[in-house]
């Protein structure tokens, strides 16, 4: 794997010396190149150590370059380094730096804008929510850091010179490069940082390294971003200015869309097959890397009944997935039988038995491992699904529900506020709650990593085989196999009821180009971006 | 008066102590805090961020160095939500937008609430007066979260005359929309009170007086019947008032205005403790203060009030 990676690291940084907007020959672009985007909710922060939401980390891609790029499949592309090494013992990444990569201000960006960056995400000074990210990340003494016992500048990174940067681990970690495309490990200008303090991702204070510089901001209003002529591959890009438009509502973000103030918006749910067939070319799915579960609590606080795994097995089987996602959600979602996303790179679902069965098989077979766990109509299960406030989540609920009505099980339903159920989830405090996962990076681990014994693991399911398993892959050179394993295992154990992968449904402008609608990760970089003349 | 006045901030800065120490309890009590998220945050990253936002303190220890930099320091904390602001600078981003579209809402709201529900009492049992109570009834029966999307869906994408949100400080397009939507109901709630005042202060001794005396009607009403006949709508107006230029919330999500009725919502939602309680001082204040304008209001209006 890693092998793998760095001849893909080295072949491109050959093969693509500037991966900015790639327009094939003959295309003919419109005069006019801006993009205006929609944004659900305010932009919380635009530093890279405080930002924690996905259309955050939308705007600082644009704003700032990490060490590598996604390209429109989600492989890992060459950014402010250009290749690296890796040491025999898988503990020592080397990279080079790319000499010509500058500020918005003009500073050169070295080596010590990452050592600073990232030191500074994992000081306890800096309080960032994503310094856990630094810890996934392996990196020498990171935990160590952020519980306050070792100093920031004892984090295993060190700028050997101003275009090397040396990453010590402090075990092999195969997904190490998939991180950093991630926004917490963006550099950040340390001159900057200290001059201005919090004030510095204003507009017109902040000094970034990306495609694009800040030009204006008005919390919950709107956000734009203007070409950033310093970046050192400006003249490859071709988008000059794009605004992100905060529409609080998604209903009102399509009208929007429809009156020609926005170039890309989110169906609401229910509505993409009417609008593909009255727009065809731009109404569009594409798979996200988030997945959706009812998760069983088998922990103490949990109720026996779950505790088997044949009710857990029947209540999974009984789930009828595809009437949730023809029927329901009609977005270009796809029926789950795995809990890591079926569109993640390299990754290979088992075969499952229950997958290739018609529903009223799966039924049948449902109402036969309950009953053989003794209940059945003279000893109803009754349960209660907890979900957070939300139309689409109720929907599903009430479906559920209805699903294993049909197994004799009487299910109450519980909507609470989203903080009161994360904090039952968090302390064991229901019975079947509604829950999704999105992968932090390109890669099965990120899902596979929630069910460990010490994964964040809601419903306290364990398996030592499991645990084992994922502590190998850590190491592995090939991880395909213990993945597979690993989701074998969740299958036969059913510590939750896996319901759909996620997908996007969008609403994009035809003549908008350059996103990257095969990344399941769903991250687009503007520089990468143009529109066609029509 | 003046007595009267100071008497009433003697009582308003209790009030507005005692609201901050039952909201600061309450909402500490509510399950979950600012940095409960779906992937529970490492213990140790957890303890870094309570430590720098002083929530590893026990309730009390907080709630007095938040009420202490409140009332020395004019320092409501930083965000949790925006960790780049304090509460402050989120007021300051958000107050003033609330404060122009609400200010302009209230004067529309008055002015045509109280014309419309003048008229419907002079011309009583009339077509107008039916008029006025149909469109009163049918604009108070319509909710804002109906008729915002209505607005947009037609001033935007059929008409393409106005802009479907957001906010401008140099182009008034943009507070067309949210005055309309915030101003409906007020304005049908004023009607109805000022036409079933008006008709009540029409039938009384004073004017069938005036009228004896011969004035011509306009004088009659304007003089002597609208003074009156306004009391009733000054009390519902102080509230109004407050509640209008406090923000909604279904404003500034359909018009994505980034008004405070919004922030004040996600806040309490996300358990963001220093916004929400920034506004809810800001909006306490605001209310104990107009409760005292109106007041004033009333005795000016009315020689029979004495303070």
């Amino acid at each position: 794997m890693t092998k793998f990676l760095i001849t893909t690291a080295l072949a491109l940084s050959f093969a693509l010396p500037a991966v900015a907007a790639s327009v094939p020959e003959g295309t003919k672009l419109a005069d006019k190149q801006e993009y205006n985007f929609w944004l659900l909710d305010a932009i919380k922060s635009t530093d890279p150590a405080k930002n924690t939401d996905v259309e955050g980390s939308d705007i600082l891609r644009q704003l700032f370059e990490g060490l590598y790029n996604e390209d429109d499949k989600g492989a890992m592309v060459p950014g402010v380094a250009t290749d690296y090494t890796l040491s025999d013992d898988k503990l020592t990444y080397t990279f080079k730096l790319r000499p010509e990569a500058k500020w918005s201000n003009g500073d050169p960006v070295t080596a010590n804008d990452f050592v600073y960056a990232w030191r500074r995400v994992a000081d306890p000074a800096t309080a960032s929510e994503y310094a856990w990210f630094i810890e996934l990340m392996n990196i020498e003494n990171a935990t160590a850091v952020v519980k306050g016992e070792k100093k920031p500048e004892e984090l295993g990174v060190k700028a050997l010179d101003d275009h090397t940067l040396e990453v010590k681990l402090s075990t092999p970690t195969p997904y190490l490069i998939k991180t950093l495309a991630h926004a917490s490990t963006f550099p950040v200008n340390q001159k900057v940082v200290e001059a201005e303090g919090d004030a510095w991702t204003q507009p017109g204070k902040l000094v970034g390294n990306g495609a694009y510089v800040l030009t204006g901001h008005n919390l919950g209003v709107d956000i734009t971003l203007e070409k950033n002529d310093n970046y050192w591959d400006a003249a490859n890009t071709i988008i000059t200015k794009a605004k992100g438009i905060t529409v609080n509502d998604i209903n009102i973000g399509l009208t929007r869309y429809q009156s020609g103030e926005l170039d890309r918006v989110d169906i609401p749910a229910g509505q993409y097959p009417r609008l593909k067939e009255s727009n065809p070319e731009e109404a569009i799915t594409t798979p996200l890397a988030c997945s959706y579960a009812y998760i069983f609590n088998v922990s103490d606080k949990g109720p026996e009944a779950l505790k088997d795994v044949r009710v857990r097995k029947a209540l999974s089987l009984a789930v009828n997935r595809d009437v949730i996602v023809d029927k329901v959600l009609q977005g270009g979602q796809k029926p789950a039988w795995t809990w890591t996303h079926w569109a993640i790179e390299g990754f290979e679902a088992p075969e499952n038995a229950d997958e290739a069965k018609t529903q009223e098989q799966r039924l049948e077979e449902a109402k036969a491992l309950l009953a053989e766990a003794g209940y059945g109509p003279d000893n109803p299960l009754n349960l209660t699904i907890q979900y957070n406030t939300s139309e689409d989540h109720k929907k599903l609920a009430v479906a559920v529900q209805q699903f294993w009505k049909q197994l004799g099980v009487n299910v109450t339903l519980n909507n609470v506020e989203w903080k009161v159920h994360t904090d039952r989830l968090q302390n064991q405090d229901f019975e079947v709650a509604r829950y999704a996962w999105c992968g932090d990076f390109n890669e099965a681990s990120t899902f596979l990593d929630w069910f460990r014994t010490d994964g964040y693991n809601s419903g306290k399911w364990s398996n030592a085989e499991y645990d084992k398993l994922m502590a190998d892959a850590k190491t592995a050179e090939d991880t395909k196999p213990i993945y597979k394993r690993a989701e074998e295992i969740l299958a036969a154990e059913a510590p939750a009821a896996f319901v759909y992968h996620y997908a996007n449904a969008d609403m994009i402008r035809k003549d908008v180009k350059g996103l990257p609608l095969d990344n399941v990760m769903n991250d687009w970089y503007l520089k990468d971006m143009y529109r066609v003349a029509e | 008066m003046f007595g009267f006045i100071l008497r009433r901030f003697a009582v308003a800065i209790p009030t507005l102590l005692l609201l901050i120490v039952a909201s600061f309890l309450l909402m500490h009590m509510a399950p979950g805090g600012p940095f409960t998220q779906e992937r529970a945050l490492p213990p140790q990253v957890l303890a870094n961020i309570n430590a720098k936002y002083g929530l590893d303190q026990p309730v009390l220890v907080q709630l007095w160095n938040y009420l202490s930099g409140v009332v020395f320091r004019f320092d409501f904390g930083p965000s949790f939500e925006y960790p780049d602001r304090t509460v402050n600078q989120v007021i300051a981003a958000g107050f003033p937008v609330t404060l122009t579209y609400g200010m302009i809402s209230f004067v529309v709201a008055v002015l045509v609430g109280c014309a419309l529900g003048t008229a419907a009492a002079i011309r009583h049992n009339t077509w107008l007066d039916y008029l006025a109570v149909g469109i009163s009834i049918g604009a108070q029966v319509l909710p804002n979260f109906v008729m915002a999307p209505i607005l947009v869906l037609v001033f935007t994408l059929i008409l393409g005359w106005l802009p479907g949100g957001g906010w401008s400080w140099s182009d008034p397009a943009f507070w067309i929309m949210p005055v309309i939507a915030l101003s409906t109901s007020y304005m049908a709630s004023i009607a109805r009170i000022t036409r079933a005042s008006m008709l009540e202060v029409l039938s009384s001794n004073h004017i069938r007086t005036a009228r004896a005396k011969g004035l011509p009607e306009s004088k009659v009403i304007l003089r002597h019947a609208l003074k009156p006949a306004l009391l009733p709508v000054i009390s519902y107006l102080g509230p109004a008032f407050v509640s209008m230029i406090t923000g909604s919330v279904v404003i500034d999500m359909y018009f994505s205005t980034g008004g405070i009725g919004k922030a004040f919502v996600d806040s309490a939602l996300n358990r963001d403790y220093a916004v929400m309680m920034g506004v809810t001082i800001l909006i306490g204040a605001l209310t104990i203060l107009f409760s005292l304008v109106v007041d004033i209001l009333y005795a000016w209006i009315d020689p029979k009030i004495r303070y």
